[in-house]
């Protein structure tokens, strides 16, 4: 458990709230993680956006994105903190570092595989050129 | 404050195909023209679906609002397992609707 996660958490703020109480609330939030250990490496407000369904009948809310990494213990207590304020009308965490590394694996596999991949077309014709060159 | 998940009103053209698929019934005789599937996300080299991307993941939810199916979009088993996983992280977070109407 000693290893560092990654997590993002997406929450819906309360319309009512103007820019300023979700700035607030943005903070306080981040004050929680950094208190309990975790650190912030991403903030993105994403400001008012519609709801695709009503939530505590609002049709709209302010959406803030935060990636943050950490042990695991700060989410719950963030949780928490977010199940009992009800100026956050949703919120979602999600650990992304298992599914960034699965990508990244894919990636580095499709990397070797064009490296050993042999040349096809006008580039084996050019490799065999220089290596006929080499002969001579 | 910039939001860079702007909604896309149209989507692939998948949504027409979907209701032809289902309309077709009925008449019997010649089978359906069978159109070479090929999976989107392949060619692309996708390796990860982003369930804050609404624009790409619109595509995929006909109107009604359902998750497109494999059998129509053609898509790869993995990708698909994919995309329904980000299609319901983006619904948990009401960017996309559970149902529609």
């Amino acid at each position: 458990m000693a290893d560092k996660r990654t997590y993002e958490i997406v929450f819906i703020v309360d319309p009512g709230a103007d820019d300023a109480e979700v700035m607030k609330l943005s903070e306080a939030v981040q004050k929680i993680i950094t208190d309990q250990g975790g650190t912030i490496t991403k903030i993105d407000m994403w400001g008012r956006r519609q709801l695709a369904y009503e939530i505590n009948h609002q049709k709209e809310g302010s959406y803030v994105l935060l990636e943050v990494e950490g042990s695991g213990a700060e989410i719950a207590e963030l949780e928490r903190r977010m199940r009992v304020n009800d100026r956050i009308l949703r919120y979602m965490t999600i650990r992304v570092d298992l599914d960034r590394r699965r990508a990244q694996k894919f990636k580095d596999r499709r990397a070797r595989k064009a490296a050993q991949r042999p040349l096809k077309g006008k580039a084996k014709e050019a490799a065999a050129e220089i290596e006929a060159e080499i002969a001579e | 404050m910039s939001s860079n998940y702007e909604e896309r009103d149209s989507g692939f053209g998948f949504e027409r195909e979907y209701e032809r698929a289902g309309g077709m019934g009925g008449r019997g005789g010649s089978r359906r023209m069978q159109r070479r599937k090929i999976c989107r996300f392949c060619i692309e080299k996708v390796d990860l679906i982003d369930f804050k991307d609404v624009r790409l993941l619109q595509s995929y939810v006909p109107e009604r609002g359902k998750i497109l199916p494999r059998r129509i979009s053609g898509m790869c088993a993995s990708h698909q397992r994919l995309l329904a996983e980000a299609i319901k992280r983006a619904r948990n977070i009401a960017l996309l609707p559970y149902a529609a109407d």
